[in-house]
């Protein structure tokens, strides 16, 4: 299977410059390849870096060492040292995010906030917008919420909406953070189909779960952390 | 006959020559303003003493002067001014459009057609077309120098969102050769067609704004307009009550107190040349002429 | 697309002996909206102001691809193609919509204007296209003979927003669009501009003090500090991994409500 995901020595250090100059290590030397149509999921304790790593392949953390190279339109682009616009294209075109919580943005209905990274994605608003009521029926969110801004919402139902705008675009390449962290059973069950049927369509998939029926459920493997030798 | 050791016109000779180096200049970029060195006049500004500084530098002894205000040559101004450049310069004056070769106006144009040889100054008060709505000198400068004349047509939206038509009836800015925008002083739209492709020279003096401006002969002059609001001339129902004339400048005389009015030829030498003509004919009179 | 909309190269300027900016480079892209973020005497509104051609440099090119002759130096241009480019290709949002409207005339004609300054001789479909303008900004049309006088804080910045927007510029600048607005004001606008930026594709530079704004509204982020840029990257980027201490410091002050 084709490879997505190309991690190599990768290595994070936080320095805290207002606590006294703090530097906390929190990734070394990692080493990670994705194939396609793999869930991978990230585990270890609190505090070993997953998070660090997930967000770190998708160039919202910034790294100090080593590289992560996705396959992006035909080629290698390194997340860790590509430009803006390249990484801004790589966000838009090949690989998704779904963060532990919803941003939430004033004023935008829950179902523009779904549509918006597929029309960001050169589809026509209509067809965007079906594709977003789609999901947000398949996630069990009311049609009254549809219209409204997510800012009232309940956590598992801004969760969802999390969900369904990570999951509108079908990137070839998926990173999710505890994306069944504030739902109830049937919620959850929803989510591991939707990943399951992400990996079939041949996305590279890399997670964390804390729940392990779900994690039994998605992943094809796992990739162990463990806290780096600390520094000071 | 010039006394009172007064150099010929007035002026020192000079100025004259600053004066005409102006006005060469003004000639040179139709619609352009020149700034010039506005002398002390002995009237005070706002009574023409741009349009007086123009014809003293360039009235010669041969010349003939006619001078108007609101078209009639007998209004206080008028004479006056007449009777100054006669008393500078003891040229001979006269109120026939067809015999001066220089024409002082203050907010007219005769209706006789200009012929070339001709001369027509103007006196101005406000020199500048877009002063309404920029107040700044060196602003204005720069929008001419670039051509930046959107504003003028703002002016003109604004008219006809406000009143439904474009209601500015007097002094209505115009592009001179193409290329700049100029204000013809506070004559009524009615005469802007005069101005287009004249044969005479026209001169434009501002003495308390210190400018000078020219339309060279046979320089197109075009009213500004929306395409879907043109440029239009005012009409009148009435005629003239003392030619018949229909074709020219009507003034609103109120007669008596009762609301009695009549309308009456605003260009005097206009009126009194058609009733002379008519009256030469034997036949009709001239009221039934009118009325015919 | 190989050439970036705008390209600025070592930008400084000084006032005497006082650094406004200093050495500023940065290219940007069709449809990208950059936020230059810092506090008061940054050289943050020195720099807006040098790459919108409304204050030369001491050094440094800037360069925009323009609509017809490719990439120019905006400073080597004759200033009246500046003043076209800056009427028509290019916008320019005030903090305060008074001084970027002219308070003494209608809406319609603050944002018919630029029509027609760029030659627009037809008024009634001067009115319609400022109509149009009008609805997208969510001012009622049905005011548009009104002076902006009588509209609110708010909308006179809407207002002015159309009115940059009618001549379909492809580059915005921004000087804290919603500074001087009320708070609850300030959402809204600040909603209209991300939605715009997006369904326009317009690129935008936006100068603000607000982080939450640059969080809303853009792609890219620079920090800037007595005149230097101290960081620069993704806005997610700097806000959440913040590298340089000034910007730990920043981002640390910032209130969660």
């Amino acid at each position: 299977m084709e490879a997505m995901i190309r991690i190599k020595g990768l290595a994070k250090t936080f320095t805290l410059h207002h606590q006294h100059g703090a530097v906390l290590p929190v990734l070394a030397g990692i080493d990670l390849e994705v194939v396609r149509a793999e869930c991978v999921a990230l585990h270890g304790a609190s505090g070993t870096g997953k998070s660090t790593l997930l967000r770190s392949i998708y160039a919202n953390y910034r790294t100090q060492h080593g590289s992560v190279e996705v396959r992006h339109d035909g080629r290698w682009v390194d997340m860790a040292h590509a430009g803006p616009r390249e990484l801004l294209e790589v966000r838009r075109a090949t690989m998704g995010y779904v963060s532990q919580f919803l941003r939430v943005i004033p004023r935008v209905p829950a179902l523009a906030v779904v549509a918006e990274p597929l029309i960001a994605a050169g589809v026509p608003q209509a067809q965007a917008e079906d594709r977003a009521r789609a999901l947000l029926a398949r996630l069990n969110i009311p049609e009254r919420l549809w219209s409204l801004p997510p800012a009232t919402f309940s956590g598992g139902e801004q969760q969802r909406v999390n969900i369904a705008r990570g999951f509108i675009t079908r990137h070839p390449i998926l990173l999710l953070d505890e994306p069944t962290a504030s739902l109830d059973a049937d919620n959850r069950a929803v989510v591991a189909e939707l990943i399951r049927e992400a990996r079939a369509a041949g996305a590279a998939i890399v997670g964390i779960f804390h729940d392990l029926e779900v994690r039994s459920c998605v992943a094809t493997r796992l990739f162990p952390l463990r806290r780096p030798e600390a520094a000071a | 006959m010039i006394g009172n050791g007064y150099n010929f016109a007035y002026l020192d000779e000079q100025t004259k020559r600053m004066i005409r180096r102006a006005i060469l200049k003004a000639v040179a970029i139709p619609g352009y303003q020149v700034p010039f060195g506005s002398r002390e006049m002995p009237l005070p500004y706002g009574w023409g003493t741009g349009g007086i500084q123009v014809t003293a530098a360039v009235i010669g002894p041969q010349d003939v002067l006619k001078v108007i205000d609101q078209g009639s040559d007998d209004t206080t101004n008028a004479v006056n001014i007449r009777r100054f450049f006669r008393a500078t310069t003891g040229v001979a004056t006269t109120e026939r459009t067809v015999e001066a070769t220089l024409i002082q106006t203050r907010h007219r144009i005769p209706e006789t057609p200009l012929g070339e040889g001709q001369v027509l100054i103007y006196q101005v008060p406000i020199p500048e077309p877009l002063r309404w709505l920029e107040p700044s000198e060196a602003e204005t400068r720069k929008m001419h120098a670039l051509e930046e004349y959107g504003l003028m047509h703002v002016r003109l939206y604004e008219d006809i969102a406000r009143h439904g038509k474009i209601a500015t009836t007097y002094d209505y800015p115009v592009r001179v050769n193409g290329r700049y925008l100029m204000r013809p002083s506070p004559i009524p739209k009615f005469d802007n067609p005069k101005m287009d492709r004249s044969p005479a020279l026209q001169l434009f003096g501002a003495g308390r704004e210190k400018r000078i401006y020219a339309v060279p002969p046979w320089t197109t002059v075009k009213s500004l307009d929306f395409e879907d609001h043109p440029f239009e001339v005012q009409r009148w129902n009435e005629h003239c009550a003392f030619c018949g004339a229909t074709d020219s400048f009507l003034d609103e005389i109120v007669t008596d107190d009762k609301g009695g009015r009549l309308f009456a030829c605003s260009d005097t030498d206009y009126c009194r040349g058609r009733r002379e003509t008519a009256a030469a004919e034997p036949q009709t009179a001239p009221a039934e002429q009118a009325l015919a | 697309m190989t050439t970036p909309l705008l390209r600025v190269e070592g930008v400084s300027k000084r006032y005497g002996a006082h650094v406004g900016c200093l050495e500023i480079g940065f290219d940007l892209w069709p449809g990208e909206v950059l936020a230059v973020a810092g506090e008061s005497g940054s050289g943050k509104t020195t720099l807006l102001n040098c790459v919108a051609g409304r204050l030369q440099p001491d050094a440094g090119c800037i360069e925009f691809d323009t609509r017809h002759d490719g990439p120019q130096d905006i400073y080597a241009m004759s200033e009246p193609r500046r003043r076209l480019l800056a009427r028509t290709d290019w916008g320019y949002v005030h903090q305060n919509p008074r001084d970027g409207l002219r308070i003494g005339v209608s809406a319609g004609a603050n944002v018919g204007e630029r029509l027609m300054a760029v030659g627009a001789r037809h008024y009634g479909r001067i009115r319609g296209t400022t109509c149009d303008w009008m609805n997208k900004v969510e001012l009622d049309p049905a005011r548009i003979n009104d002076l902006p006088a009588t509209f609110s804080g708010g909308m006179q910045q809407r207002l002015q927003i159309a009115r940059n927007l009618v001549t379909h510029p492809r580059l915005m600048f921004m000087d804290e669009p919603t500074a001087s607005l009320d708070v609850s004001v300030q959402a809204r606008l600040l909603d209209l501009l991300r939605g715009l930026t997006r369904e326009l594709g317009l690129a935008a530079i936006v100068v603000t003090h607000d982080l939450a704004v640059a969080r809303l509204l853009a792609h890219r982020l620079m920090i800037m500090k007595e005149g230097r840029v101290v960081e620069s990257g993704l806005t997610d980027q700097v806000l959440d991994d913040p590298q340089h201490p000034y910007t730990q410091l920043l981002v640390s002050s910032v209130l969660q409500a």
